[in-house]
């Protein structure tokens, strides 16, 4: 379809501000940009339509399955919308004086107190803007811990093979040495490697639980145990945490800080890539080490953001915590869970988990011999779920699992949907052994064929009308 | 309580049965017992119903004061948000989608993605664009973490910048372990005998100044970035994206990353967020620039498609080499700020920077003319200024009595901003209390 650019029509505009009803002011023309402004001149039905037209091609939680694994694509409540657009929390300025922002504060401060209690942590800050915002964040947090201890020796921070990529990169940017540990062969932490990388050099452990592969690390208490013995702090990444609220809490299982996904576990919508919010809690001996706005409460802390952070998205947050409340959270978790055993359940026999055990909130496939099989790869099968209007899981992750696929179906899919979605993937099962050729294909009835990235890599056209 | 989970009290037995548990909990067996939360352990509130939601949280809202007249930026700024913006950004698809992973089922988010580049390119004249990260002041932080080499790691920082920024790049720097350096301001501007002082010790990344400056002035833009060239330093702007409208470009201006504070596009002020950090570099620098870029190519039948592109950069595939983290970034905001240029079009732009800069230039002349008022710096401004005046908390105090928000105490009086949404009637209004005030 047309870019927006190609729409445009010399002259044509839309009718927006009064004219000016002061006297103009020249600023000097040695500050003027000389260059033409070539943005496109539209009238506002050609934008509805432009718009109305992408949205037709964009696939959302409320268009359909959505089980992409580690994102938690759980419903976005309308109802946090509406609250978020209230007048009272969109017009207020960051800098206003204190007394007229009474409402955010309060807002923050509940949203805090709730969020402290479910992660079992004691303080935290709302200023990260998303995950990897927040695992940054987080491992400020046992730096600063540890330089103030004039402990510089602590240079390593360990992460599991199995981790996000996030991990290390955040590592990387809090100026750690990165120390990969293996997995055990059940997906969890091998604590003899765990052993082996801890040390006098050992600042920290990342770790999420369940981990990426969705299994819960029983051995939890004891893995934290050594680290702290070793006199390194525990991060808990909280991508999977909407497998246990309300159920276990991070604090309890020996973490020292933590991030929160709003924008997964908590409900909060991902608005094609953000905005999100990584809430950051953590234990009272940290809390003087949390991030504020030099702005609005002064100089003498790290800074991660301006202002408070994404507050809006910190309301929505708290609206599905009150809704929820104490019983609601559980059952959240626990129907998450449920419905993914389930999922796992209906599919076995055709595709395979690569851990045949109870899984927490997500459970990943592994297609490896279906692959050999068949010549249909993971690739292939996502592409093929397309056709049947249903967002592929996401795909070889974790790199542990050569065609993996990831399935997190939420707690929010009726069982009608999970028998639905069962169905699909044991049909396509069959179909990779009867027309293998069909599933290199897919999709077939997409708003494109497969795109050819490695032209788009080699090549970048990342701008309508570019000149090279 | 409220709930969203869809499955009877039937049917989640029929599910449990169907895996072969009697119990709920028999999904946790493998959780250490002694960890387990008991029934109801959790501490917080008990549920609600919507209707009793909306009534909690609005009589929440409703403890702020919404200002009728908002006369304060300071990096945050009300601007007039055109209607059609706020419907295309709330449809249900735009706001539940993810990533766009998939590209065959997430064309219309990949082509908004590429629009809001291109404009960005247009507004700012760089080359390209990223999809976005978080904000201004971390779109900073970026700029100068991609600027560092291997021998030259010590960013310089503005004084005259936002002290947000300052604080982030600082924290950002300080992860790294490398150094930030302050560049001290005279009257108001950045100085530049001393950044050509802090230059010389040819250690220097990057140099990063604000357009116009935390205090409103117009910095000798284009000149700052022959300085930073000449001792062999990249350039980092960061601009006021209405300003960029009529003022010239980082591009003009040499500049070899813009980044800045995208919330004017579009956005509400929302107690700080969210924003959107705009991020766009040269050609030579493509390569690395962070986050997510959308670029176009064809799929297998020669249809026209969007991707994202460029991955090798990112942390998925770097890892611990990856120059940053970022993943998630402010995607739905940058369609604000596509929709929102897109509805005001270049004139509509150009019009709301004059605009604004014409009630700036009227309220300050007509402050001015109080007794006892005055401005403290005598450098062109953009749509803020300082002033210095007696009694400024009761003048402050007085106007917000009156639903004016007036401008934000600083270390060297009152930072005022008006822009192209306060007619002047609200200004006349503003002025007469001040008078009053100060009579």
């Amino acid at each position: 379809m047309e870019l927006l650019f190609e729409k445009s029509v010399s002259g044509r505009k839309c009718s927006i501000l009064p004219p000016c009803d002061v006297d103009s002011y020249q600023l000097c023309s040695c500050t003027k940009r000389e260059l033409p402004l070539d943005l496109p001149q539209l009238s506002e039905i050609d934008i509805t339509r432009h718009y109305s037209a992408l949205n037709r091609r964009t696939h959302g939680v409320n268009n359909g399955f959505y089980p992409l694994g580690s994102c938690t694509m759980k419903y976005n409540p309308r109802i946090n919308e509406e609250i978020a657009a209230l007048p009272g929390f969109t017009g207020i300025h960051p800098l206003a004086p204190a007394y007229s922002t009474e409402g955010c504060r309060e807002a923050l401060q509940l949203a805090s107190k709730y969020l402290c209690e479910i992660s079992g942590m004691d303080d935290m800050t709302f200023q990260p803007a998303a995950g990897a915002h927040g695992e940054f964040t987080g491992v400020m947090l046992i730096k600063q811990y540890h330089q103030a201890k004039g402990d510089t020796a602590r240079t390593k921070i360990i992460v599991p093979d199995s981790a996000h990529g996030t991990n290390p990169a955040t590592a990387a940017m809090c100026g750690f040495e990165i120390v990969n540990i293996a997995s055990a062969p059940d997906g969890c932490v091998d604590l003899e490697s765990l052993k082996a990388a801890l040390g006098p050099d050992t600042a920290g452990l990342m770790l999420t639980n369940p981990n990426t592969v969705g299994i819960f690390d029983k051995n939890i208490l004891e893995i934290t145990r050594l680290v702290h013995e070793a006199g390194g702090l525990c991060y808990y990444d909280g991508a999977n945490l909407n497998a246990v609220m309300g159920v276990v809490r991070p604090g309890d299982m020996g973490f020292d800080c933590i991030h929160m996904n709003l924008h997964k576990t908590f409900s909060t919508p991902h608005g094609g890539g953000g905005p999100g919010a990584g809430a950051v809690g953590c234990k009272q001996f940290l809390a003087e080490y949390l991030p504020k706005s030099a702005s609005m409460d002064g100089e003498g802390h790290i800074q991660v953001r301006s202002f408070a952070g994404n507050f809006l998205v910190v309301v929505r947050a708290l609206a599905y915590i009150m809704f929820l409340g104490k019983e609601g959270i559980p059952e959240a978790s626990t129907n998450a869970v449920l419905n993914a055993n389930y999922l796992m359940n209906r599919i076995k026999g055709t595709f395979e988990p690569a851990f045949d055990v109870t899984c927490m909130h997500e459970f990943v496939l592994d297609l490896g011999n279906f692959e050999k099989e068949t010549g249909v790869s993971a690739l292939d099968v996502a592409k093929s779920l397309i056709d049947y209007g249903m967002h592929p899981p996401t795909m070889y992750f974790p790199l542990i699992i050569h065609e993996a696929l990831m399935l997190e179906p939420t707690e929010t899919e009726s069982k009608e949907t999970l028998d639905w979605a069962a169905d699909i993937f044991r049909k396509l099962y069959d179909l990779g052994h009867e027309d293998p050729q069909y599933m290199h294909d897919a999709p077939h009835h997409a708003q494109i064929g497969r795109p050819d990235d490695t032209e788009a890599a080699r090549h970048p056209v990342v701008r309508w009308n570019q000149q090279d | 309580m409220g709930s969203y989970v869809p499955s009877t009290k039937e049917q989640r037995w029929e599910m449990l049965h169907a895996i072969g548990m009697e119990n709920i909990m028999d999904l946790y067996k493998d959780v250490p017992s002694e960890m387990i939360l008991p029934e109801g352990g959790l501490n917080i509130p008990e549920g609600m119903s919507e209707l009793e939601l909306t009534r909690a949280l609005t009589e929440v809202a409703e403890k702020n004061i919404v200002f009728k007249t908002v006369l304060r930026g300071a990096g945050a700024y009300d601007h007039y948000i055109p209607s059609v913006v706020k419907s295309i950004t709330s449809k249900e698809e735009f706001v539940t989608a993810y990533t766009p992973y998939q590209a065959e089922m997430s064309q219309g988010v990949l082509q908004s993605i590429f629009e809001y580049q291109t404009m960005i390119c247009q507004l700012t004249g760089m080359y390209v664009s990223n999809a976005s990260v978080y904000d201004g002041a971390t779109a900073a932080a970026e700029a100068a973490a991609m600027c560092k080499s291997r021998k030259k790691t010590v960013t310089l920082v503005s004084a005259a910048a936002h002290p947000d920024t300052i604080n982030v790049v600082k924290t950002y720097c300080y992860g790294t372990g490398d150094e930030m350096r302050v560049v001290p301001a005279k009257n108001g501007k950045t100085d530049l005998e001393a950044l050509k002082e802090m230059l010389a010790a040819g250690d220097v990344a990057s140099v990063y100044i604000q357009q116009p400056n935390f205090n409103g002035l117009i910095e000798d833009a284009e000149e700052i970035g022959k300085i930073a060239h000449e001792a062999g330093a990249m350039y980092i702007m960061g601009c006021n994206p209405i300003s960029l409208a009529i003022m010239k470009t980082p591009a003009e201006c040499g500049a070899d990353v813009a980044v800045g504070e995208g919330q004017p596009l579009g956005m509400p002020l929302a107690y700080g967020g969210p924003y959107l950090g705009f991020m766009a570099t040269t050609k030579k620098n493509m390569r690395n620039i962070p986050g997510r870029i959308v670029g176009e190519t064809h799929d297998k039948d020669g249809n026209r498609a969007y991707v994202l592109t460029l991955q090798a950069r990112e942390q998925h595939i770097r890892r611990e080499k990856a120059s940053s983290n970022i993943c998630s970034n402010q995607a739905l905001c940058a369609m604000t700020a596509a929709v929102y240029m897109a509805t005001m079009g270049p004139d509509g732009m150009a019009d709301a920077a004059n605009q604004s800069v014409a009630k700036a230039h009227y309220l300050a002349k007509h402050l001015c003319e109080i007794p006892g008022v005055s401005m403290v710096y005598d450098g062109e401004f953009f749509h803020e200024f300082v002033t210095s005046m007696p009694k400024q908390d009761e003048v402050l105090a007085a106007l917000e009595k009156a639903g004016i928000l007036g401008g934000l105490p600083v270390a060297e009086g009152v930072l005022w901003c008006a822009t192209e949404k306060v007619s002047k009637n609200q200004l006349d209004r503003a002025i007469a209390i001040v008078k009053e005030v100060l009579a």
